[in-house]
């Protein structure tokens, strides 16, 4: 089991589901983050005072799958966020010890799918 | 009856537009309390909006108690001193010597809103780090100290500097000069907010600082128009000088930003309409549409460079801008009132530089300087005071905090439902 977690761009959110769908991955938590890579963020400025490294908005996605399913997610979600362009964002792959469906109690593999 | 007995003696009109005029007056003190709410942080916007709003509560007492009589009871002194205390003989019959018109009363009540909006827009030189204990009595000092006797002044029957020929048409020494001149002095004795230097403090909620300049604009419709007295052709001049400044200084303030900062922002183009609307003030009923362009179009001109550079390079922490926009703008609309006034908009005023009147500017220049000292010496006694009493900062650890917490107990946003 893997815990995949993925960073990309909110604008490419929809399009990453519509791939997970295709690939038959069904489960993600999505959470709204703060961040900026290699580009060190954006610079705002206010009443002319420029503020530099304000950190950009992106979309964390968290898939828990099992070990046949890890490479099916990570092309899926490399093909809904991928441009080319700096900012695309990132994807971690983590093993998984357990995993635990609330609702009945099930654990590992067969909790996830 | 006696309604028809009090009814003979003003004009319905006239009562009808300046109690309509008190409340769109009345309107923007909430109005800047968002203006202001929405460029703190989030954890300070409630402190903001109560400081406004305790404004709104506390001196609508203070003023039927004894501020209208300090600043508007006629006298040559200090003040108008407490011949009307508790609006004793300040009736339900037009009073001459400030308006032929309308009742008394009605008179005192759209003189309310302007003492209770000045003493709220000093707010946004000392934001995010004053204790509201010490804000109180501070605000309550003030309004009695420095805002009473310059309104005696400049408006009262007896006031030197209206005996000197000063003109003020809606307010711009009174309230914008002298809220401004006591914003510089708050924001440098009060010091910078913590971690001012090292970090990035953008607004919270820019849509809430659109909403209330927006307000203000629509309220100040109501101040300027409003300060005709009537419902008149006076009052229509500085309804339409009031827009046109606003928009030429909305307009002037956003290419500037465009050309110096790279965009066009929303809240450069706020800034700018709100620094035309405090420019334009004391000049409305003594101005033309032409005038007002330049008024507002310059007005941006010097507001832009006062918080843009000015501010940085001396390193004074005017949180809002409270001095950048208001007591430059004031200042600004003072002057700009003694080089264009005309005695074809009204006659009841004069003529200033550009209409062979040097003189005028002179007297505009003296109105503005003895406001600015006076303002800035009682303001730094009173401020000096409070301090020594009661402490007027927070702790490092209740500015971290934020003051809706510390100073009110509530979160204006919950993070979870």
């Amino acid at each position: 089991m893997k815990l995949i977690i993925a960073i990309i761009q909110p604008h490419r959110l929809e399009q990453v589901k519509e791939q997970l769908y295709s690939a038959e991955v069904n489960l993600i938590t999505v959470n709204e983050v703060l961040g900026h890579g290699r580009q060190k963020g954006i610079d705002e400025v206010y009443r002319g005072f420029k503020e530099t490294g304000n950190l950009m908005r992106k979309i964390r996605l968290e898939i828990a799958v099992n070990d046949n399913f890890v490479e099916p997610t990570v092309n899926a979600i490399m093909k809904g966020a991928q441009s080319g362009e700096m900012g695309d964002g990132k994807i971690f792959v983590l093993p998984l010890e357990s995993c635990i469906r609330i609702r009945t109690g099930e654990r590992g593999w067969i909790a996830i799918g | 009856m006696m309604e028809t007995a009090v009814k003979n003696s003003f004009d319905s009109g006239d009562t009808a537009w300046v109690l309509m005029c008190s409340a769109l007056v009345m309107l923007m003190t909430p109005g800047l309390a968002f203006f202001y709410g929405g460029l703190v942080k989030r954890k300070n916007v409630l402190g903001v909006l109560m400081q406004c709003f305790i404004i709104l509560a506390a001196l609508s007492i203070q003023w039927v108690l004894f501020g209208y009589s300090l600043s508007f009871a006629p006298g040559k002194g200090f003040w108008g001193g407490f011949g009307w205390f508790g609006l004793n003989g300040v009736g339900l019959e037009p009073y001459a010597d400030y308006s032929a018109t309308i009742p008394h009363q009605a008179f005192m009540i759209f003189q309310l809103m302007f003492a209770i909006i000045t003493p709220a827009l000093i707010i946004g030189a000392f934001a995010e780090r004053m204790k509201f204990s010490a804000f109180l009595i501070f605000t309550l000092l003030w309004a009695t100290f420095v805002y009473d006797p310059i309104a005696h002044w400049v408006w009262g029957v007896g006031g030197w500097l209206k005996n000197l020929g000063t003109l003020d048409f809606a307010g711009g020494t009174v309230v914008h000069i002298n809220a401004g001149i006591a914003a510089l002095v708050t924001a440098l004795i009060v010091g910078k907010r913590t971690c001012y230097d090292k970090y990035s403090s953008p607004p919270h909620n820019l849509p809430f600082t659109v909403l209330g300049a927006a307000l203000l604009w629509f309220g100040w419709f109501g101040f300027n128009a409003g300060s005709a007295l009537g419902a008149n052709g006076l009052a229509v001049n500085a309804f339409v000088v009031t827009n046109t400044s606003a928009a030429a200084a909305a307009l002037a303030w956003a290419l500037l930003d465009w050309k110096f900062n790279g965009n066009p922002t929303m809240l450069g183009t706020v800034s700018g309409a709100v620094a035309g609307l405090v420019a334009i003030t004391p000049a409305a009923g003594f101005v033309g549409v032409g005038a007002s362009i330049a008024i507002g179009v310059l007005v941006s001109v010097f507001c832009f460079i006062a918080v843009g550079f000015v501010k940085h390079r001396v390193g004074y922490d005017d949180s809002l801008d409270a001095f950048g926009i208001h007591g430059i703008g004031g200042i600004w609309g003072a002057l700009a009132t003694g080089l264009f006034a005309a005695k074809s908009i009204n006659s009841a005023g004069a003529d200033g530089f550009f209409f062979g009147n040097p003189k005028q500017l002179w007297i505009q220049l003296l109105a503005v300087v003895v406001t600015i000292v006076y303002t800035f010496i009682t303001t730094y006694i009173i401020y000096k005071l409070v301090d020594k009493f009661i402490g007027v900062r927070v702790t490092g650890k209740d500015e971290a905090m934020g003051l809706d917490l510390t100073q009110h107990n509530e979160r204006a946003y919950t993070m979870l439902e």
